[in-house]
């Protein structure tokens, strides 16, 4: 298999800090590293390494086959960023943007023309294209900036955090789009902080922590290290203290022989979370038999695991603590 | 997706100079959507020009027996420089914030032609100011006084003056990034070097303790020369004015030089 990414204990340091204490990664051709952390982790020190803006204080990576910090020319004529922030001139409108950094890659007036219209079909700007980019939803912006990625058909693309701020159905646009990225033969290596972004995008994932790899794997494997879908119930309070504790025993009774593990209670909530046997199939099942039971839900939801619960799991305290 | 692979770089100067160009353009299709700049670079010099010339005209006696006018209108001229350090080193500050700057330091171009192609953008600016001050100058009294080619060198030697200012924009803008700390501190350079120098005032009016700044002052060598170029009346005394040609070589030399390589450097070495 040929590595389109592969780095050895890449390290970095900011005086005393540690950004980065030494990460492994490899990433296939044409396929998606999801690089899952919280802020601080060091995702973006570690994009910047790999897209040579920043030399490594320890370790080595090569992207496109090319060692970044000995040619990092080389790599560059064969990668795309997105930064954290959209790179886009506010001022200048949608193609102008497109055909500047067309230009900037050295193709002709005419070519950086066509590419920019191209571009501005397949990102659907079209509607929008002759506006300032200022004028832009966050949505629409992040869409030109993966446009301006792509004028020169990299072969890796790093998008670090591409959809920070973004609305939810945005958000479903952008990845649908990075996906069909992959599908004609990219790679990419983004950055989230969150789990779904990475269930959704990645082919792989690699969790980060204080700049070390705390796991890695596909997500199917991450997921099972954290536990599936957690169903949560929320009886309504009764009258007494003495009714509530009944209500929630029977529930509990109930909810036990569809559940992997018994349920838990919080204390203070009074709360029921449980991993059901089917994950989602599994609500019906508990509906009835909660409402069989003759307890009164308030809230009934099922949740994802969270970037918190993986933290929770593997490091043992939450994320934002860390 | 078609295809468009980028085209090695095999002629290095043709491709620095469309990614100069390029930059360039960027820069001043920014001044024409927001013209907000100019005002600064525009208004300062012509304020100067108005409150010192036409207010005080009267009640100040010009070196040299000539017209008060004649006299500070170099000086006034050099505030299109120093009024406009501080736009420019915002606006690199604000590339480098935006990103901008990461994405262009990821593409397969060379460092310099991004700085070189912003400078030229602003010195374009600069040159527009030079134009609409002088006109203001023409109208308030000032004029040359010898052949169009010095008249014209006059100019030349202000716009390489604009230019250098220019990149001590740019080298502030890549060094401190915090707008505040710009704004603050760009204001009071362009206080300083104007008014501590032999823009408007004579050095013999000088206090003595003033007087070797203003006389060192790389501006007061500027304007000295470029009021001998257009035959401006004025007293000249002390090495740097008699040498002035000389020192306004070094020094406009010496600050290209410094600011260019700190700018290069800092540049291709920026953490965001
Ligand atoms: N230029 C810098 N100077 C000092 N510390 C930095 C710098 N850049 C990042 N850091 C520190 O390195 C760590 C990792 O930062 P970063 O890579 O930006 O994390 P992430 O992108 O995962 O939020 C953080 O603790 C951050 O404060
Ligand atoms: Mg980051």
């Amino acid at each position: 298999m040929t590595h389109a990414i592969r780095a050895e204990g890449l390290a970095r340091h900011y005086g005393g800090v540690t950004a980065l204490a030494g990460i492994d990664l490899e990433v296939a051709a044409g396929t998606v590293l999801g690089l899952l952390g919280p802020n601080g982790a060091g995702k973006t020190t570690a994009v910047r390494i790999l897209t040579t803006l920043l030399k490594p204080s320890g370790g080595r990576a090569e992207v496109a086959g090319y060692d970044v910090a000995r040619e990092p020319a080389r790599v560059r004529s064969r990668i795309g960023l997105a930064g954290q922030y959209a790179a886009v001139d506010e001022l200048l409108t949608g193609r102008e943007n497109l055909v500047m950094f067309g230009r900037l890659l050295h193709l002709s007036r005419a070519v950086a023309r066509d590419r920019a219209d191209e571009l501005v079909r397949r990102f659907e700007l079209t509607q929008a294209a002759d506006r300032p980019a200022g004028t832009y939803s966050g949505g629409m912006r992040r869409r030109l900036d993966l446009a301006s990625c792509l004028i020169g058909s990299p072969e890796v693309l790093f998008l670090d955090e591409p959809t920070v701020g973004l609305d939810p159905a945005s958000r479903i646009v952008l990845w649908s789009t990075v996906r069909a990225l992959v599908d004609d033969g990219m790679t990419v290596l983004l950055t989230t902080q969150y789990l779904d972004e990475a269930d959704w995008l990645a082919d792989e994932v690699a969790v980060i922590e204080s700049g070390r790899t705390i796991a890695a794997g596909t997500p199917e494997e991450l997921k099972r290290k954290v536990g599936e879908d957690r169903l949560e119930v929320q009886l309504v309070a009764s009258a007494g203290p003495g009714e509530t504790a009944a209500a929630t025993a029977s529930a509990v009774r109930v909810l036990t022989p569809i559940a992997q593990a018994p349920p838990t209670v919080d204390q203070v909530t009074g709360r029921i979370s449980v991993q059901l046997n089917d994950g989602a199939q599994g609500v019906g099942a508990a509906a009835v038999a909660l409402r069989e039971a003759g307890v009164d839900v308030a809230d009934f939801v099922l949740r994802r695991p969270t970037l918190d619960d993986v933290f929770l799991n593997l490091v043992g305290h939450s994320a934002d603590n860390g | 997706m078609t295809a468009h692979a980028v085209p090695v770089r095999e002629r290095p100067l043709a491709s620095a100079l469309i990614e100069i160009e390029t930059v360039a353009a960027r820069r001043l299709r920014r001044l024409r959507r927001a013209p907000g700049r100019l005002v600064g670079i525009i208004m300062n010099p012509i304020i100067v020009l108005v409150a010192f010339g036409y207010l005080l005209g009267d009640s100040v006696v010009a070196p040299g027996n000539g017209e008060y006018t004649e006299y500070i209108f170099a000086g006034g001229l050099m505030q299109v420089g120093l009024a406009g350090i501080t736009p420019t080193a915002v606006a690199v500050a604000l590339d480098l914030r935006s990103g901008l700057v990461d994405r262009l330091r990821s593409l397969p171009i060379s460092r310099a032609t991004v700085l070189v192609g912003n400078s030229l953008g602003d010195l374009v600016m600069g040159l527009l100011g030079i134009a609409v001050v002088t006109l203001a100058g023409l109208l308030l009294g000032w004029r040359p006084h010898t052949d169009p080619l010095s008249v014209l060198a006059g100019f030349g030697v202000a716009a390489v003056f604009v230019y250098a200012m220019v990149w001590v924009g740019i080298m502030l803008g890549l060094l401190w990034r915090n707008l505040e700390t710009i704004e603050s501190v760009g204001g009071l350079i362009a206080v300083v070097f104007s008014f501590l120098s032999t823009g408007f005032i004579s050095p013999d009016r000088m206090p003595a303790l003033v007087r070797p700044i203003a006389e060192w002052n790389p501006v007061s060598a500027v304007v000295t020369a470029v009021r001998d170029l257009w035959g401006n009346p004025q007293n000249v005394s002390g090495f740097a004015a008699t040498h002035s040609a000389l020192v306004v070589v070094l020094s406009l030399a010496a600050v290209l030089a410094v600011t260019g390589t700190i700018s290069i450097r800092r540049y291709r070495s920026s953490n965001r």
